[in-house]
């Protein structure tokens, strides 16, 4: 198979009854297949084998700060919104070995990191999810790339999953980042329910892709199965739960650093990080020495990290962030403003995980509405007594 | 630089449940690199053999409950280069500072067969309250690789990386699903200090608090959401007040009215 296109020629069905050979056919390339299943009252990502593990017939309740799952009316594989976890856990993991070294006589010698990347294949990657992924490759690229990102990168292979609904803390698409998966995947699959039929609209979208779909018992796909495809990712648009302003963000954002708003917020905030780390973008970390009791071995160990955090930003006289203002203030004006500056896009992809994942349900899309209300007032209040 | 010599090192134990001793002998595969390290000079939980202070590291468990602890510390204090507290006890008191809220003439009669043979202070005090401390190490218990980071850090003469953010991180990282938001559980890990592992929501409990406020808690918000998720103003005295009741942060939590805000 060759290049992707668009139209039917290059659009198969996968039966749901032979949905098993994408499993065992992923084993075969070589492939650790990661997706989701059920775990800890959550649809979260996890190995799985088997067709089975998948959370079939179950999917999820969002709201800020609240997430429930419960069971559908049928047996989708795919019928739920993105959970607790992210790829990122595995692209670029919360605590990784950068290396170790060792005293010896003449000096020290060091250990390079294990040599062979994990080969994974992700499982159910949404539209949002592919976006993530692609901003965390311009981060880690560049002058200053991470090789064992790239690495892991470069091994892995997507198979994304298009939503035929959206969560209440969804905003994809506004952000322009959703529901509709995007050409850059690996495979993409769309799955078709109907009463009496189950079945997988499949499109490949890169050699390595086309490699895993000659594996599989495919026929081809006809127009009607496209025109179902593209009704689901409408009724996804249609039922997003939230919607976030882009035009004007970056200014609003970077020229109103003394908004009550952002005192307002800090009230809220826990400074807890879970934010920052449930943020499938996010990629702050410190490292660490690690040395053992004879002294003799140290172990260079990288974590994730956040800016809410007062280590984040300790200088020699203390942390520079004291107040939690400052560090929310830090964290929404670099994911959604200054993140543009530095990386050509904006950092926010839409997902929703800060806003359901915050123990307190702080929502930045109510806390932007409300910083751009405050300082339109505070401009038209001033443009007023002049 | 290779190191000169075997700092001594000693345990001391004052009021508490020896749990954090036992989390230094826990330190199994390690016991044999620390005896390497350190000469462990005074030790009562592990050996009755005692080498004579003065010492370059105290360890010191447990909290000042009795004259004889508040002479003691200062005993201890006066033979010890460094001393690091280890375990809530000697950070915050302890459970045993409950008796702070409370008479302790009443809990003698009702306690014991023969009250006239107990002698205590009316108040269970933190370690820091009667001499300096050089380093607190948190937790009920500590958590064994914290105190193996705190004795490295001591023998290379750096300062040791504990960090002082929340559970949450923690729970983060290990790819824990948040049992506050997924579960409804009521949870102080948002404002209690990381170190555990994050180990009671690993097993799908709420976080107890019980290694003290993390650096910045926001006590406050916290207190509205429990509210929201159903605890009442006793229920969150008790959650507050379990570990590190005399900790000044999560007393007040305790005692805030409804609201959080005091």
């Amino acid at each position: 198979m060759g290049a992707p296109e668009e139209g039917p020629a290059r659009h198969y069905l996968l039966a749901r009854a032979d949905f098993q050979s994408l499993f065992d056919a992923l084993a075969r390339e070589g492939y650790t297949t990661l997706g989701p299943t059920v775990r800890d009252a959550a649809i979260v990502y996890a190995e799985i084998r088997n067709v089975e593990d998948l959370p079939i017939g179950w999917t999820d309740r969002q709201g800020p700060g609240t997430y429930r799952i419960e069971r559908r009316k049928d047996d989708a594989l795919f019928g739920y919104n993105v959970g607790p976890h992210s790829w990122k856990g595995y692209l670029y993991p919360s605590r990784e070995r950068l290396w170790a070294a060792h005293r010896s006589p003449s000096g020290f010698t060091v250990e390079p990191p294990e040599a062979a990347p994990p080969r994974y294949a992700f499982l159910g990657v949404r539209a949002c999810e592919l976006q993530a992924i692609a901003i965390q490759d311009r981060v880690f690229d560049g002058p200053y790339a991470d090789p064992a990102y790239r690495a892991r990168r470069a091994s892995s292979l997507r198979i994304a999953v298009q939503c035929g609904q959206a969560g209440p803390t969804c905003f994809c698409a506004s952000m322009g980042t959703g529901p509709r998966v995007g050409p850059d995947h690996d495979l993409a699959l769309t799955e078709l329910l109907g009463p009496g039929s189950h079945r997988f609209l499949v499109q490949v979208g890169s050699p390595r892709g086309a490699a895993i779909a000659d594996r599989l018992p495919l026929r081809p796909a006809t127009e009607e199965d496209l025109r179902a495809r593209d009704a689901l990712v409408d009724q996804a648009t249609s039922s997003m739960g939230r919607s976030l302003r882009t035009d004007d963000v970056h200014d609003l954002l970077l020229g109103n650093p003394g908004l009550h708003r952002w005192e307002e917020v800090a009230r809220r905030c826990l400074a807890c990080t879970n934010c920052t780390l449930a943020c499938p973008t996010c990629f702050c970390s410190t490292t660490e020495e690690v040395p053992d009791l004879s002294g003799d071995r140290v172990e260079r160990w990288r974590r994730w990290d956040s800016c809410f955090t007062l280590a984040f930003t300790q200088l020699g006289k203390g942390s520079v962030r004291r107040s939690p203002t400052s560090r929310y203030r830090q964290w929404l004006t670099h994911k959604l403003a200054s993140w543009q500056d530095q990386f050509g896009s904006s950092g926010c992809v839409g997902c929703g995980r800060c806003i359901t994942w915050c123990p307190v349900g702080i929502d930045l899309t109510e806390e932007v509405a409300a910083l751009r209300e405050e300082s339109s007032a505070k401009t038209a209040v001033s443009g007023g007594e002049r | 630089m290779p190191r000169k010599g075997r700092p001594k090192v000693a345990v001391w134990k004052f009021t508490s449940c020896d749990g954090c001793q036992l989390s230094m002998l826990d330190c199994e595969d390690e016991l044999l690199a620390i005896a390497d390290a350190v000469e462990i000079a005074n030790f009562r939980e592990a050996t009755s053999a005692v080498v004579e202070g003065p010492y370059d590291l105290s360890l010191v468990e447990g909290s000042v409950t009795t004259l004889s602890d508040a002479r003691r510390i200062q005993e201890v204090r006066a033979q010890s280069r460094l001393l690091v507290t280890i375990g809530a006890c000697a950070t915050a008191g302890g459970i045993q500072a409950l008796r702070n809220f409370a008479n302790i003439e009443e809990f003698r009669q009702a306690v014991y067969a023969r009250p006239e043979h107990i002698s205590t202070l009316s108040t269970s005090t933190p370690i820091q309250d009667h001499v300096p401390v050089d380093f607190e190490l948190r937790g009920c218990p500590i958590n064994k690789d914290q105190l193996l980071e705190v004795l490295s850090a001591f023998l290379d003469g750096r300062s040791s990386n504990v960090p002082t953010e929340s559970v949450c991180a923690e729970c983060k990282r290990r790819g824990n699903v948040c049992v506050m938001v997924a579960r409804g559980a009521p949870c102080l890990g948002p404002v209690t200090q990381a170190g555990c592992g994050a180990l009671c929501p690993a097993y799908h409990r709420g976080c107890y608090g019980c290694f003290g406020p993390q650096e910045s808690p926001n006590t406050a918000s916290l207190i509205r959401r429990l509210e929201a998720l159903g605890m009442d103003g006793p229920a969150r005295l008790r959650v507050f007040r379990t570990f590190n009741a005399s900790n000044p942060v999560f007393r007040a939590a305790s005692e805030a009215p409804a609201g959080g805000n005091p």
